[in-house]
């Protein structure tokens, strides 16, 4: 087998247009054979089958036939209308069929033999119908429950399995899982190919799903259980163990926001594409800082994409106002994106994918995620740096250039606590707030920069009505005149 | 329009549909002699039509009168349960 095995060609993939899914599978189900999606109720079985049949009759030209044991037309489509799918119009344009298989034990007296060619005459039609080259039998073992024989009905499934790969119809079978088998019914006996495994745990109160492909003869797969996403635009797989370090390091600069701050690393501002740490106590100024950021990418008309994990986008916008710095205005004109969540409404994984879904729907130029330490309380340190690698290798893959700020509980916290992720990021820069003359000022200093000359100098800088304004350097402490200067500016 | 309306579903003649064909034609002689008809229906030529009875195993008889409908399949062989499943007899609890 297994020599026969490395003689054979890859197999012929047909593609699900499921993102990631396709990754993982090395470019889609075995291609005329049928594949076995399990898992549990809600696990997100029919939606991934529906998926592979719309995505199939939409993206590949490939036509469909939907046999629904358990929802009738109207109800699935219904279902799966939250997800951006329309089978309606995929019906009346002849690229899809719903044919909903009926069956009440109630109503049906078994007596004498029988087989099941009426199934197979109406699958025939719906196939001929509509040309189909995939199919989805969702669940066929409902039919277990309506019908009495089992010796028959094993047997016919047996023929319908044969029958389909006769017809070179690519096919998913959905089955709810088994105490011991992935299938109630065993239907893993009968199918052989491909089998998908999907999963809906709960843990500290926290959903993730998952799915992993535990069997795919004659192809290559990834093996890990991978996290995946349901909402309004489908299915999301996120096939986080094959990045790898191959991105672009581009040597374009872009700006900090702030004249001088770009002069405190190298001159220039931060390298795109690069990840820039800004770490500090709270009201020491990191989100003033970043929007600075976000107010000079959106003024070179790049697209950025802010994650709130603290405030309402609302509430973000009108202090930044206060301070001088009109961010509403990209907002309105739609370079700027908030995404605004509650770090413990989701397990970290979910929130891993709705960021990657984020980022692909709007792909932006820049990234801001403010607080970053706010997810760290979602899970273990371990996770957390595992997840932001996650993140922060997509970001780079894509060429987006992110900002995460880093909320410290104490000053003597700020270099440790951040030691988790710190390695992750290529600019660190310190906010810190110190008392001074019965006044508390702030300070900003350039812990590292990969790749650039960085300032090693502690500059004091103040918010005021229009943002951001860093002190001379050589005077901060020195000149007594200038700090004078700026106090009376000021109006208290 | 007769008391029983019955519709036999079949797929061609196979034995299965020719046993069960004439095992309903003796059931409804001796039973529901005058009453009845039997109108069979081939889906290898109307394949359209198994959809709306939602017909799946063949050979599979309804019966479309009187209400409710009513579905039996298999080749009819035993006549006591396809008389129950008429509402001819009276079902027995299950052993």
């Amino acid at each position: 087998m297994a020599k026969r095995r490395l003689e054979r060609p890859e197999l012929h993939k047909a593609p699900t247009g499921i993102p990631g899914l396709d990754d993982i599978t090395n470019g889609g189900l075995p291609q005329g054979r049928p594949t076995l999606v399990s898992g549990g109720p809600g696990s997100g079985k029919t939606l991934l089958g529906v998926s592979f049949l719309v995505n199939g009759a939409q993206q590949f030209s490939e036509p469909g036939v939907l046999l629904s044991f358990e929802e009738n037309a109207a109800e699935l489509a219904q279902d799966v209308r939250s997800l951006g799918y329309d089978l309606d119009t995929l019906v009346a344009q002849k690229k899809l069929i719903v044919d909903y298989v009926h069956v009440d034990r109630s109503e049906i007296e078994e007596t004498g033999e029988y087989d099941l060619e009426g199934l197979f005459v109406r699958l025939e039609l719906a196939i001929r119908e509509v040309g189909a080259k995939r199919v989805m039998l969702d669940t066929i073992e409902t039919l277990f429950g309506g019908l009495k024989d089992t010796g028959i009905l094993r047997a016919e499934l047996r023929r319908l399995f044969r029958w389909m790969r006769d017809r070179g119809l690519t096919v998913v079978i959905t089955a709810e899982r088994g105490e011991q088998m992935f299938t109630r019914q065993g239907l893993e006996e009968y199918i052989t190919d491909a089998v998908i495994s999907l999963d809906h745990r709960v843990h500290d109160q926290i959903s993730t799903r998952r799915i992993r492909v535990v069997k795919y003869r004659g192809s290559t797969h990834g093996t890990n259980e991978y996290p995946f996403l349901i909402n309004r635009d489908g299915i999301t797989v996120l096939p986080v163990t094959s990045m790898l370090l191959e991105h672009e390091a581009p040597s374009e600069r872009v700006s900090t926001g702030l004249p001088a701050l770009d002069e405190m690393v190298g001159g220039k501002g931060y390298y795109r594409a690069s990840t820039v740490l800004m770490s500090g106590t709270a009201g020491t100024g990191k989100t003033t800082l970043a929007a600075h950021f976000v107010d000079a990418a959106c003024a070179r008309g790049e697209k950025c994409l802010y994650f709130l994990f603290e405030e309402s986008p609302q509430q973000l916008m009108r202090n930044m106002r206060a301070a001088g710095i009109d961010i509403q205005r990209w907002y309105d004109k739609g370079l700027l994106q908030f995404h605004a969540d509650r770090p413990n409404r989701h397990g970290l994984e979910t929130h891993l994918l709705e960021m990657h879904h984020a980022v692909e729907v709007f792909d932006p130029d820049v990234v801001v995620m403010d607080p970053i330490t706010n997810l760290m309380a979602v899970g273990t340190q371990v996770d957390v740096r595992a997840m932001l690698t996650r993140v922060i290798d997509y970001l780079k893959t894509r060429g987006v250039t992110a900002l995460f700020t880093s909320l410290a509980t104490s000053v003597q916290s700020l270099e440790q606590t951040e030691a988790l992720i710190s390695s992750l990021m290529d600019t660190w820069i310190l906010v810190a707030i110190k008392e001074e003359n019965r006044k508390r000022k702030r300070w900003v200093y350039v812990l590292k920069s990969r790749g650039m000359p960085h300032s090693h100098d502690v500059r004091g800088f103040e918010i005021g009505a229009q943002g951001v304004r860093l002190m001379p350097i050589e005077n901060d402490a020195a000149t007594p005149a200038k700090a004078k200067r700026t106090k009376a500016r000021r109006p208290k | 329009m007769s008391e029983y309306a019955l519709k036999l579903y079949v797929a061609g003649q196979t034995p299965k549909a020719v046993r069960a064909f004439s095992n309903l034609r003796k059931i409804c002689e001796e039973h529901l002699e005058g009453r009845y008809s039997i109108e069979v229906i081939d889906l290898v030529e109307n394949p359209q039509l198994g959809r709306g009875d939602q017909i799946l195993a063949l050979p599979t008889l309804v019966r479309q009168l009187p209400a409710p409908i009513k579905k039996i399949i298999g080749d009819l062989s035993n006549t006591e349960r396809v008389l129950v499943g008429l509402d001819l007899r009276p079902r027995r609890s299950t052993t």
